[in-house]
């Protein structure tokens, strides 16, 4: 068993209440944080923590704090990132769902390091139940001291507020959450000045991503430097991932980060194999946007060594033959899967959520849904897979918001290691709509029969 | 539409979150309350709205036709929306749409004739790991199975004869 911090008490019973929260340690780092630190000491301790915005980015939370501007006179704000919408992605959800109370601890510490008197939870539309969940801790903390005016005697005054989007993938990108958030479109704002200089309402914003905010709980409570010795190098803490696809046993499951991606998918402690006796043919290890992988490259590096569950060994060889830890959502296709559908379904989602900003997002989601359905559906011509080639290369790194790069990597993923099954695809028009392309040289190596 | 007098007050108790001048940021929740009461965005609904924050109808529009969970169509009592992205498609996701569609007559997109149902297909709804799914109204059906959709719609059918 690893190290648990986040679920370590999801299973008690009547934990997504005040009562069974509290009398199994709920709020001591609350309690730790208001009577025994400043906020610039919390903001060291999660700089010294190694923590890592959960989110898909990676970036260090405590750097992030320490930006915020703090100009006299003008409030500055917090908000919440609940707005969890990477297909493969539902671990938030999950938080919110069944521990609420660490989410409002969290964001208690957060606020008071950040001095946000007002801090928001925005949360995708869809999850419409959970608002309900949360506005009952909220309403619980606020009943037994920890949210409101003059908290634990320390002067300092919060409340947190519920903003429920409206169905928009794009809100999950910071400035458009903020624009959304301000009653308007979620169309990303161009960067400089960063929400640290000049976020909701032109004030100082920071938004962190929920398991984030989580996660300075178990910060505060084992302290920075604990924090840190747990995972490897500067994957510090424990990771939520969000399995699932063709294995036996899909959910949320909170890794410690030194655990190989075999272990994690074989293993009955989390993903229990793939289901039905099939083969591992490929896995998108971090959410639809980060790249594909194929079965050989997922479970070794190209250069034959063991990969681990983490920021640095997953994205070990680049994109050429690594990929990403991004938000954590574990996507297992088994050997019946067709990465040519299954890349055309990730398009056709990138084209239904680009903004329409920028031209070569809006335009180049269109065309790549448009050419991979033709190539589904076996009307795709031997020059499609260029064409689609130069289609993503022309989106990534040309638009103000990563929504371009996220729509373009997964399609240059599938085309640069499923080459063979794309053209299959061109060459057999007839049979690609009756079988799939198999496992051709993809599989586990472990069980490719010499 | 008109909102009651209780609602009235849920809006001022949302514009209160925000800071003063800002009220346009209580758009997206006064727009769902809209939506809840009617089933749908008019324009009349739309106009009512701004006239409640103080907005020109345009900014309004503009918002309502952003984002996705805003009808701006009629729909039918129940609306079905399928989860249709990699990982429910994985899962069979196309045939659960194909058999509520053959159930009930209708097309992604379409309304039953006795104005019951609507089925609609929408992109990732984070519940990959219990698909396939669909969203129904406030909540997720997951774990979709054919017998689990036919006790679905049996249900709606059962609760629209109750309250008519």
């Amino acid at each position: 068993m690893g190290v648990k911090l986040l679920l370590d008490k999801a299973h008690i019973e009547g934990i997504r209440y005040y009562d069974a929260y509290r009398k199994n340690g709920g709020y001591t780092a609350v309690e730790k944080a208001f009577k025994t630190m400043n906020p610039e000491a919390i903001v060291e301790e999660v700089k010294k923590s190694g923590l890592r915005g959960r989110g898909g980015a990676g970036f260090p939370t405590g750097m992030k704090w320490s930006f915020i501007a703090k100009p006299e006179g003008i409030p500055r704000h917090l908000i919440c990132n609940a707005d969890e919408s990477e297909p493969g992605t539902f671990k938030d959800r999950y938080l919110m769902e069944f521990i609420p109370h660490l989410l409002i601890e969290g964001l208690i510490i957060s606020s008071y390091a950040l001095g946000s008197n007002v801090t928001y939870i925005y949360i995708r539309g869809e999850y419409a139940w959970i608002p309900d969940i949360l506005e009952q801790a909220i309403h619980e903390a606020r009943a037994n001291g920890w949210l409101g005016k003059n908290i634990l005697g320390s002067g300092f005054d919060c409340e947190i507020y519920v903003h429920r989007g409206a169905g928009a993938y794009i809100c999950g990108e910071e400035t458009a959450l903020i624009e959304s958030l301000e009653g308007k479109r979620g169309n990303p704002r161009i960067k400089p000045p960063f929400p640290a200089l000049k976020g909701v309402w032109d004030r100082p914003t920071v938004v962190n991503n929920v398991e984030t905010l989580a996660a300075v709980v178990p910060v505060i409570n084992i302290g920075g430097e604990a924090y840190a010795k747990i995972g490897v190098g500067r994957s510090a803490g424990t990771k939520l991932i969000s399995a699932c696809g063709n294995i036996n046993k899909p959910g949320v499951y909170e890794i410690d980060m030194t655990i190989s991606v075999e272990e994690f998918i074989y293993s009955d402690e989390y993903c229990g194999g793939i289901a039905k006796g099939k083969r591992l043919k490929a896995c998108i290890p971090g959410g639809s946007s980060v790249p594909i992988l194929p079965a050989n490259l997922l479970l070794k590096t190209a250069k034959g060594e063991t990969r681990y569950m983490n920021y640095e060994s997953l994205s070990d060889g680049g994109f050429a033959t690594g990929s990403m830890m991004g938000s954590g959502g574990f996507i297992v296709l088994d050997e019946d899967q067709c990465v040519v559908k299954h890349t055309y379904t990730l398009a056709r989602f990138y084209r239904h959520e680009s903004c329409g900003q920028c031209s070569p997002c809006r335009e180049g989601t269109l065309w790549m849904d448009k050419i991979l359905k033709n190539i589904e559906t076996g009307k795709g011509k031997k020059t499609d897979i260029d064409l689609l080639w130069d289609v993503q290369r022309r989106i990534e790194g040309n638009t103000i918001c990563p929504l371009g790069d996220a729509a373009a990597w997964p399609v240059a993923a599938a085309i640069r290691h499923f080459r063979d099954e794309f053209e299959w695809h061109v060459n057999h028009p007839q049979e690609c709509l009756v079988r799939n392309f198999g496992l051709a040289h993809y599989a586990d190596p472990r069980e490719v029969v010499a | 539409m008109k909102f009651s007098e209780e609602k009235l007050k849920k809006v001022n108790e949302i514009i209160a979150r925000y800071p003063e001048g800002k009220q346009k940021s209580a758009l997206l929740p006064v727009l769902h309350m809209a939506q809840e009461q009617l089933g749908w965005l008019s324009t009349e609904a739309m106009d009512y709205v701004a006239s409640l924050l103080n907005l020109e109808p345009i900014e309004v529009y503009e918002v309502a036709t952003f984002y996705s969970m805003y009808n701006l169509k009629p729909i039918g009592k129940y609306l079905f929306e399928v989860c249709q992205t990699g990982p429910c498609m994985i899962k069979g996701s196309d045939d659960i749409v194909a058999y509520i569609g053959d159930k009930l007559g209708i097309r992604p997109g379409e309304t039953t004739s006795d104005g019951l149902f609507t089925l609609k297909t929408v992109e990732c709804l984070g519940a990959c790991g219990y698909a396939p799914m669909m969203q129904l109204g406030k909540h997720y059906k997951e774990h979709l199975t054919k017998e689990k959709v036919d006790a679905i719609i049996e249900e709606c059918r059962k609760n629209a004869a109750i309250n008519n």
